[in-house]
């Protein structure tokens, strides 16, 4: 197997990990850096339970190779500490069996930094990257909608 | 998780990239290029594509460029959907990106790398081929520039080596009308059973098609009948579908049948919808 | 009451929310003692395996074991028909053919591709209706050689591996009763459960010959009594592991996984080994949800009244039998949607197909047979010229009538159909129309079904529940439930606390289950979790109350039924402010002397069903499982004529559910089974070729409903209560899912005027159906 050395910013760490070039971020951040909260469901980018965001957008950690984000600020689930999505998954039951739950909340919490008055349709745009097997959405969108402050303006 | 291994590159200039892919091949490594990566890593994982070097084009200032100059939007190869969609400097493209994949997945997925992939939808150059853009195409031979209607036949026709670098695209396609239209089997999001995009340029339709056969096109001589104002719009488009350029699918998504049916409909509705709005 | 019925939030919530909460894979991850396994799985249906060439696999670094299929027991919950690595044949797409062990999953997955197989092709049984036609290839050669339960009746030398008869009243006297009969044929294909953690599972054989599996199952005790039978190891030195589940509505229930890891650790000499499935193996590899071909013929009198129905379903079990002898059983128990019909005769059948084999999915074939009975009674209301709510409403059962497997109803035993239809028909405005046109191409449309279901679980299935005491006086609760996402502990938290009046906050739930240390619960599935593992737990905290007021009584020199307990404290029922806290005696009491008693307080408490019985083989007589929870749905859709595409606005469910224990979990639970049977009615299916091969094994052509693509949810509870169970709960966790196909094609029928019979309800079957291709 060739490898080679990697210096990625996660979680605002600098973190250096031997890889292939062929490794995907999802694999690194789970199996090199015990960053199990992104899930893989996939690995071939249509559930978005492994969803992270690197410089601030939403990117499928399965869908990137590690090599990739060098040079970049990677931020995953366990980089976000009580922000109010969080809160609101919690208080709206946005989730059951919860694996779906880290994907959703990245992507959340991307759509809120980049239009925090998104409009429905942005809403949907954004939410529909991933999959939840367990809740009938309803009470996602109840969470999304209430850390959006005033929708569509 | 890609099950064989590779090297990566991430070459600076147009020049070291081919050169890059030439002695990489040379190398015997079956070189690809590289732009959002999203296809390479999918089908690479199923072992539906093989390679022992990837080269990144996306650090090649020419394939990150998004502008305008007098005449031309010039948008590289190397960037991402929703970059295009967010500027949105091409109304048409932007509309037609929108309904590839999803938003996240977008965030990944380039322009070059919708047009030049396996997976034979490749929406995105639907509003190329019926803006009659230019590709910029590099490779052993140099840089050239054709225009997207004699290059893409089916797909994009490289030369091995070749890459595309940027499309450029005339600014009055930019704000001309247009209906852009994605219909799927069933649902909000996933692969099209066909995805239609029309313009209105100088009182001529122009007409692309995706997901109706295994490749997209822009028939000239389904644009003829489409365009022919004796008949009426019903008339027009049934005379057009007489001349679809190959076999309509047959798969998991639909029937020929199926999508013939639905063609018609929405070739009706994008008519109806255009004529409209010249009243 | 003041925990029960509140929406308490779920106790691992915050973890879920963080990336804390750890799965199967999670625990695992980047651990370099665990070796890989990876699969070699079959491209086709039916084929002969000529041979298998493993050499150039070998030659890969690091590949410590690649094994086939020789030497291995057959396994199968109910019928052992199944080899866990194909011998000789391979029976359907996907099947494992071979399994390599090695250091890194990158390199076992690289030695996979370097095996060598080469197949003769067979002739492919493609449906369950091809498999019993005269002449039909045998998918097993041998059915009734194969070791099995005994109440399970194969049919020799041919496809079927069961047959269940439903016999009630009689025919002939329902006929000449019926002076109107209709008779209509059903049918979809076998689907998938698509949990969005896909199976894993890591076994590992330890030294003094343990056996330690952890898994995300639904059933870690029936995979520690599977692995115990199927490689003749004593049960008590098997321990399985269980932490959260992502998702399993029933597919997580067959032992699939487990199997593979432990033969993949019995080779490398007990080193630890995972087997992690990908998505494409969970769909098409490890157990799906079974698909049906349904024949119904009703009969009624002029005004309505149902009097006889003939049923014959043939369960598409796939190529094999698991729990397709079980589906076909459930699926004739409750044969008919909840109605009183005096003759009824059916025949229900598991059937082996050349198709992924089935394993239990969420309601456990009573949606699938409800979408065939419940189009059926449309399908009669209209012959009737009927309103089909009102033709329900009148044939509804309930105490006194007699269910087709003969059990006579009561007050408690079945819930009550009747105010689920006026309710659900009040909230749907559904005497406003059915059909309600919005322009010349869009229609809006209602259609509505009933539900209903009984859990056939074995006679015997057991549950329990330990509570031990911390010092401060809180209470750890120790149950079998798996999380699975039904929040189930956290509803069994709320018992407890209503039980002892006391802080939920003071409750510590185990989420984990361990199969050494935890109570045995039978199987997280059938919405049995909060009944069976509630009787237990109550009976603990009653276990509990006892001892807690006996040391206490003894303390104060009181008698026992003087006492009474809250919010953590044991006090005199006269003056509440003379007694002990919790923490004084929860780990014994010290007197001031130094002097103690009792010990830590540990309550224990079981459950095991009460009168349950075996069916009778020729007619289906007996009681098949503890209650019937019943329901009502309505679907509102947007059609396009021109297009034939649609649109779900709304969609109501009305249940009974005899007790809401926790609102918003309860809610929960319902709009996510409709948006499941939404799926199901819908979009999903397995896609098959002409060789019986799967078309769509990725979530990228199988599409789930993504965001938004919901409609608006309309959920309105019922509460007759079930006296046998905690509060008088009903299961709530499937029936939001089991009218939802049968209504979305009952509106849709309306809506393009054509009967819609099939599943899944594509915009082209629709048109396809209408223009007759
Ligand atoms: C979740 C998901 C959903 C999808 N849904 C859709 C959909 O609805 N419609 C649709 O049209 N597509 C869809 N696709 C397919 C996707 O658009 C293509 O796979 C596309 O190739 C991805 O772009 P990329 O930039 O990641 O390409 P890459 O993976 O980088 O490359 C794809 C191919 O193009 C070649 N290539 C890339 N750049 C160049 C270049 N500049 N010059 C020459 N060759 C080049 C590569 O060598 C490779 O063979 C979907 C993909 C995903 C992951
Ligand atoms: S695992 Fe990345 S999208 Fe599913
Ligand atoms: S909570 Fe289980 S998949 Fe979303």
């Amino acid at each position: 197997m060739k490898l080679t050395s990697l210096m990625l910013n996660i979680n605002g760490e600098d973190r250096t990990v031997i890889v292939r070039p062929a490794d995907t971020l999802l694999e690194i951040l789970r199996e090199k850096l015990g960053l199990t909260g992104s899930k893989p469901g996939c690995l071939n980018g249509d559930c978005g339970a492994c969803t992270v965001m690197v410089n601030q957008r939403t990117m499928k950690s399965c869908l990137m190779l590690g090599v990739e984000g060098e040079g970049t600020e990677i931020t995953t689930i366990e980089g976000l500490k009580g922000t109010p999505i969080q809160q609101a998954f919690v208080e709206n039951f946005a989730f059951q069996c919860g694996y779906c739950t880290p994907g959703f909340i990245m992507n959340s919490q991307a759509l809120i930094q980049a239009h925090p008055n998104a409009d429905d349709e942005k809403i949907k745009e954004w939410l529909e990257s991933n999959i939840c097997r367990c809740t009938g959405y309803e009470e996602i969108e109840k969470a999304i909608m209430s850390v959006i402050k005033n929708p569509g303006t | 998780m890609i099950p064989f291994d590779f090297e990566y590159y991430k070459p600076k200039t147009i020049q070291e990239s081919v050169d890059l892919f030439q002695t990489l091949t040379e190398e015997g490594k079956h070189p690809v290029f590289f732009s959002g990566g999203t296809e390479i890593i999918t089908l690479g994982r199923i072992n539906h594509l093989y390679t022992e070097a990837v080269i990144d084009i996306r650090d090649i200032p020419a394939c990150k460029v998004m502008e305008f100059d007098e005449h031309y939007l010039y948008l590289g190869a190397g960037r991402s959907l929703t970059e295009i969609e967010d500027a949105n400097y091409f109304p048409l493209l932007t509309a037609t990106s929108k309904e590839i994949a999803d938003h996240t997945a977008r965030n990944k997925i380039t322009l070059g790398g919708n047009i030049c992939a396996n997976i034979f939808y490749r929406e995105a150059v639907l509003p190329l081929l019926i803006s009659d853009s230019q590709v910029f195409i590099g490779g052993p031979e140099g840089i050239k520039a054709e225009p997207i209607m004699r290059i893409f036949d089916k797909k994009l026709q490289l030369k091995e080596g070749e890459f595309l670098i940027q499309i450029c695209t005339e600014r009055k396609y930019l704000g001309v009308p247009y209906v852009t239209v994605k219909k799927r089997k069933q649902g909000d999001t996933g692969y099209p059973l066909i995805t239609v995009a029309v313009l209105k340029i100088d009182e001529n339709i122009n007409v692309a098609i995706s997901g109706l056969c295994p490749f997209p096109f822009r028939s000239e001589q389904m644009e003829t009948y489409l365009n022919n104002s004796n008949y009426s719009i019903k008339e027009r488009i049934d005379l057009a579908v007489k001349h679809i350029p190959d076999p309509i699918l047959s798969d998991t998504e639909g029937s020929s049948e199926y999508r013939l049916f639905v063609l018609k409909n929405t070739l009706l509705d994008c008519l109806t919808e255009l004529e409209r709005g010249n009243m | 009451m003041k925990t029960i019925g509140k929406s308490v939030i779920r106790k691992e919530a915050e973890d879920k929310v963080t990336g804390k909460a750890k799965y199967t894979d999670d625990k695992y991850a980047g651990d370099l003692k665990v070796l890989h396994g990876r699969l070699l799985t079959s491209p086709y249906a039916h084929a002969r395996i000529k041979s298998v060439n493993t050499e150039e696999a070998w030659k890969v670094r690091g590949v410590r074991a690649i094994i086939t299929g020789e030497g291995l027991p057959l396994t199968g919950e109910e019928i052992r028909d199944r080899p866990p690595i194909a011998v000789d044949k391979v029976r359907y797409h996907g099947e494992v053919v071979a399994l390599v062990v090695a250091d890194d999953p990158v390199i076992a997955k690289r030695a996979v591709s370097y095996i060598n197989v080469e197949y003769d092709l067979l002739p492919v049984v493609n449906s369950p209706t091809e498999a019993v036609q005269e002449g039909a290839p045998l998918v097993h050669e041998n059915v009734e050689e194969y070791d099995r339960d005994e109440d399970i009746h194969p049919i020799p030398r041919s496809n079927i591996s069961n047959q269940m008869k439903i016999r009630k009243g009689n025919m002939e006297q329902g006929w000449s009763l019926s002076e109107v009969t209709i008779e209509s044929n059903f049918s979809f294909s076998p689907s998938d459960h698509t949990a969005m953690e896909t199976r894993c599972a890591v076994c590992e054989i330890k030294a003094d010959g343990y056996v330690h599996i952890e898994t995300s199952s639904q059933a870690p005790f029936m995979v520690k009594k599977l692995i115990s039978a199927y490689f003749d190891i004593e049960v008590g030195k098997i321990v399985v592991d269980t932490p959260l589940v992502g998702g399993g509505y029933g597919g997580k229930a067959s032992v699939f996984q487990e199997i593979l890891a432990y033969i993949a650790s019995k080779a490398v000499g007990g080193r630890a080994v995972k087997v992690l499935h990908s998505r494409e193996e969970d769909m098409i590899t490890t157990p799906c949800h079974v698909g049906l071909d349904a024949q119904i013929k009703l009969g009624a009198t002029r005004n309505g009244k149902l009097k006889a129905a003939r049923i014959q379903y043939l369960f598409d079990g796939g190529a094999y039998s698991d729990k397709a002898v079980h589906l076909s059983r459930a699926g004739g128990v409750d044969c008919t949607g909840p109605y009183e019909i005096e003759h009824i005769w059916c025949d229900s059948y598991a059937v082996y197909t050349n198709h992924p084999f089935a394993s239990p999915y969420r309601g456990f074939s009573h949606s699938e047979v409800l979408f065939a009975f419940e189009r059926a009674m449309d399908i009669l209301a209209q012959e009737l010229n009927m309103d089909p709510l009102h033709l329900r409403r009148i044939n509804a059962i309930g105490p006194g009538d007699l269910t087709p497997t003969q059990v006579r109803l009561n007050r408690s035993n079945v819930g009550n159909v009747v105010e689920c239809i006026d309710r659900v028909k009040e909230l749907s405005k559904w005497d406003e129309g059915k059909i309600e046109e919005i322009n010349e191409r869009i229609i809006r449309v209602k259609g509505a079904a009933c539900l209903w279901k009984n859990s056939t679980i074995p006679p015997d299935s057991v549950s329990g529940a330990i509570l031990t005491f911390n010092e401060d006086g809180s209470i750890n609760l120790i149950s079998g439930v798996v999380e699975i996402g039904t929040g189930t502990k956290t509803v069994l938290a709320q018992m407890l606390a209503e039980r002892l009046k006391m802080d939920i906050d003071q409750i510590h739930v185990r989420m984990k289950v361990d199969t050494q240390t935890t109570p045995e619960h039978w199987k997280t599935v059938a919405s049995r979790g909060t009944f069976m593992a509630g009787r237990a737990l109550l009976e603990a905290a009653n276990d509990v109350i006892c001892q807690l007021k006996e040391i206490t009584a003894t303390v104060l020199r009181s008698r026992v039924d003087d006492l009474d307990i809250g919010d953590q404290r044991v006090f005199l029922k006269e003056d509440p402010s003379i007694g002990l806290h919790f923490k004084e005696i929860a780990h014994g009491y010290t007197y001031p002397n130094g002097n103690s008693i009792g010990g830590q307080i540990i309550g224990r408490g079981n459950y095991i069903l009460q009168r349950m019985t075996y069916l009778d083989q020729e007619t289906g007589r007996g009681n098949p499982g503890p209650e019937w929870s019943v329901g009502a749905q309505v679907v509102e859709v947007e059609f396009d004529r021109r297009d034939y595409t649609y649109r779900v606005v709304k969609l109501y469910t009305v249940l009974d559910v005899g007790k809401v224990l926790n609102f918003m979990a309860a809610r929960g639970q319902v709009t996510g089974a409709a948006s499941m049977g939404l799926a199901f009615a819908s979009r999903e299916t397995f896609l098959f070729d002409d060789l019986g091969r799967v078309l769509n094994p990725q979530l990228r052509t199988y599409r789930p409903i993504h965001y938004k693509e919901h409609p608006e949810y309309i959920v309105e509870f019922v509460e007759t209560p079930h006296i046998d169970a905690p509060f008088g709960a009903r299961g709530v966790g499937e029936q939001g899912l089991l009218g939802i196909p049968a209504a979305l094609g009952n509106g849709l029928s309306t809506a393009a005027n054509v009967s819609l019979n099939q599943l899944p309800l594509i915009p082209e079957l629709i048109w396809r159906t209408k223009e007759g291709k």
